[in-house]
């Protein structure tokens, strides 16, 4: 891929002012897998921001997923620390350290396991700016937490949350789909004086691998990423689910030549509607898929959205290929997940329509 | 402490309870939709809250009016909170008594129970990390202390060695609910040694050693850098809130019991006379102006403007997003076609 399709310019009317690249045009890149580019986010925001500090469970030797490593040893043990193995203290903790003005970078070990902070999260850090009437607020949180299907992780490592998230008023939340987008996205949200929860797809930490920008760089929130364009059908996805829908995209080129435009909506609350609406307007089919379960999942928003905002361009109905409405099973995952067979008949379906 | 301080406590302890007593008539009245009161546990608030260094972030529940009020919060600015008027700092946006005021220090006030406690500890993390003089001080009764975000915060606090004071009021009742059917051990107090901590327990109607208390748990907090558990024995006089009768799950005479033998404000007042520093026509002056004060406040709240309409979708981020500014366009609109209805 190459830096151009990596960094997304950004709008110089609407974003608030973000730091780009070094050198953009002769950037130095380092080829990362996702895990790298998280922690190479996190110094990054760590070396720029005295405040900021790296807590959860077992971050302290590196991370069960390696995100930390290094971390400890670099900024020392009162900037990056193990806290007791406790949820919602840690997004109590969270809070309370970001409510006095500082930087939070909180790690919950698994989504699945995000619940018992849920009250902390909805209740408290959503609503602490609003609450207060802004003499308070907690916008420099940022929670961190792997999500999605890793093939083998059943009901318990393999959640896909978002959609939980989406629905709480103050919190913005974001799901990277590849290490350069990752890197870019974590510094946005971590800097983003808003609460955010950063999805990280599992899947992809040691898989997924590209140049990565060296240097400090972000990719502005609440911007979708066009990834290719295309005349017939919209598609629509975020996190590890691309993949999936490239390859679908590829086999209804090459099966049916159907000509797919590509989005990856990087921020889905606040998701980029006019960027889907204007593709949708011009292929007047969508489809939009992801691994979480369909009903009530972020296609739902998305769909009907599109269905306010595109109803005469519509050509067909809008398309959702999601998980199916069961705990994620561990048997049954190759059955139970979006794969690019389902996402291609989808396609089809929808172009044919 | 000095007489004029101690004085100077003792009227803040019967400004609270003027302010109470008004507030609480007003909502029963129909002018304020919502009250709490805490009545019985003057001496908690006065006596910790002076004890606290003005800039000590406070993290508290509901039933710590005092303590703002002691670090100057005005009885205005409580009464436009309650009445939601445009001057509410926090907009209108909550029930009355959930104040909060970052000119004060104090956290605005939020209803789910204990989510402030692991939250004090992040804030003290931050006072360690910048190497200030200063406790983070969180407020709970004996009922919250049985979330799971009570646990989780001591045990956060014990193990990342944070400067904070966990000040418990134990006053005997959460909502309904006896202490006999909230914990089985001895107490909160009793707790703090298994998350590894120091512990006192301090009887809360006695202002002077519930301000001992504070001090010595501050300066030790400080000193090691470590948590410390205040439980105060108090008595909840009143309601659980305006929306509650308590003699529906407690005897008259119970209530009557603690206020006569055990009342905070009578047994200073009590000793400020028996030291020659105060006396009953001060006492009724003090009463008389408090009340004045409070209903001055109250009609100035009253008389208020609402904020406005345009502050509904403010604050919920930094900026309005786009979805927000058209729910904005679109819920003014209908407005405009209905302007009777609203």
């Amino acid at each position: 891929m190459s830096l151009k399709r990596i960094l997304t310019p950004l709008p110089a009317a609407s974003a608030p002012l973000r730091r780009q690249a070094a050198a953009m045009s002769t950037a130095a890149v380092t080829k990362m897998n996702l895990f790298t580019a998280v922690n190479d986010a996190m110094r990054i925001a760590m070396k720029t921001d005295d405040t900021a500090v790296v807590f959860g469970e077992d971050v302290a030797f590196g991370g069960v997923f390696r995100c930390s490593v290094g971390l400890r040893e670099e900024f020392g043990n009162d900037r990056v620390f193990n806290t007791p193995l406790c949820e919602q203290g840690i997004a109590g903790f969270a809070i309370g350290y970001a409510s006095m003005g500082k930087t939070a970078i909180a790690e919950i070990q698994f989504a699945d396991y995000i619940f018992p902070a849920f009250d902390q999260i909805v209740n408290e850090a959503a609503k602490y700016r609003y609450r207060s009437g802004n003499e308070f607020d907690v916008g420099g949180l940022t929670f961190r937490t792997p999500c999605g299907a890793v093939g083998h992780g059943g009901h318990y490592h393999s959640q896909s949350p978002e959609a939980y998230f989406t629905m709480t008023p103050g919190l913005k939340v974001v799901m990277p789909r590849s290490p350069a987008e990752a890197k870019g996205l974590l510094l946005a949200s971590i800097r983003d004086p808003n609460p955010v929860v950063f999805l990280e797809p599992k899947a992809l930490y040691r898989t997924s691998v590209e140049e990565v920008p060296d240097g400090d760089y972000e990719i502005a929130l609440g911007k979708a990423d066009v990834m290719r364009t295309g005349a017939d059908v919209t598609v629509v996805g975020w996190g590890g689910q691309l993949r999936v829908l490239e390859a679908a995209c590829d086999m209804a080129e090459q099966e049916r030549g159907i000509s797919c435009e590509l989005i990856d909506l990087r921020t889905l609350m606040p998701w980029d509607v006019e960027t889907v609406e204007k593709s949708v307007n011009k292929t007047g089919r969508l489809i939009v898929s992801h691994e979480a379960p369909v009903t009530g999942g972020f296609a739902a928003e998305i769909a009907t959205k599109i269905t306010e905002r595109c109803f005469l361009s519509l050509e067909a109905p809008i398309e959702r290929v999601c998980g199916y409405d069961t705990p994620f099973p561990l048997i049954y995952e190759k059955y139970y997940v979006p794969d690019k067979l389902k996402c291609f008949e989808a396609i089809v379906k929808a172009a044919e329509y | 402490v000095s007489a004029e301080e101690w004085v100077r406590m003792y009227k803040a302890m019967v400004s609270q309870q003027e302010m109470d007593t008004i507030f609480y008539g007003s909502q029963r009245q129909g002018r304020v939709s919502f009250y709490m009161t805490a009545t019985g546990e003057e001496a908690i608030h006065i006596g910790s809250a002076a004890a606290l260094a003005f800039d000590d972030p406070v993290y508290a529940q509901y039933r710590e009016a005092g303590v703002i009020m002691w670090r100057g919060f005005t009885k205005q600015q409580f009464a436009d909170q309650c009445f939601s008027n445009v001057r509410d700092l926090g907009k209108g946006r909550q029930m009355p008594i959930h104040v909060g005021s970052s000119e004060h220090h104090f956290h605005t006030i939020s209803s789910p129970l204990s989510t402030q406690i692991p939250q004090a500890v992040g804030a003290a993390y931050a006072l360690k990390q910048e190497g200030r003089d200063n406790v983070a001080m969180c407020f709970f009764g004996e009922g919250a202390a049985s979330e799971g975000d009570f646990h989780a915060a001591l045990n956060f606090a014990g193990t990342l060695e944070v400067p904070i004071v966990f000040f418990c009021r134990n006053n005997g009742y959460a909502i309904s609910t006896p202490t006999h059917e909230q914990y089985r051990g001895d107490g909160i107090a009793s707790r703090a040694v298994g998350y590894g901590m120091h512990a006192i327990r301090v009887d809360g109607n006695d202002m002077a050693a519930v301000y001992a208390a504070t001090k010595a748990a501050r300066e030790l907090a400080i000193s090691n850098s470590c948590p410390v558990l205040i439980e105060a024995m108090t008595y909840r006089v009143g309601h659980h809130s305006t929306s509650d009768d308590s003699s529906r799950y407690r005897s008259i005479d119970e209530i009557k019991k603690w206020k006569e033998d055990v009342d905070p404000i009578s047994r200073f007042r009590n000793y400020l006379e028996k030291e020659g520093l105060w006396s009953q026509d001060e006492d009724t002056q003090l009463r008389s102006d408090e009340r004045l004060e409070v209903l001055k406040a109250l009609e100035a709240a009253e008389t208020a403007g609402k904020p406005s309409l345009e502050e509904m979708f403010t604050d919920v981020f930094d900026e309005k997003p786009a979805h927000l500014v058209e729910q904005e366009e679109a819920m003014l609109a209908h407005i405009a076609k209905y302007p009777d209805k609203y």
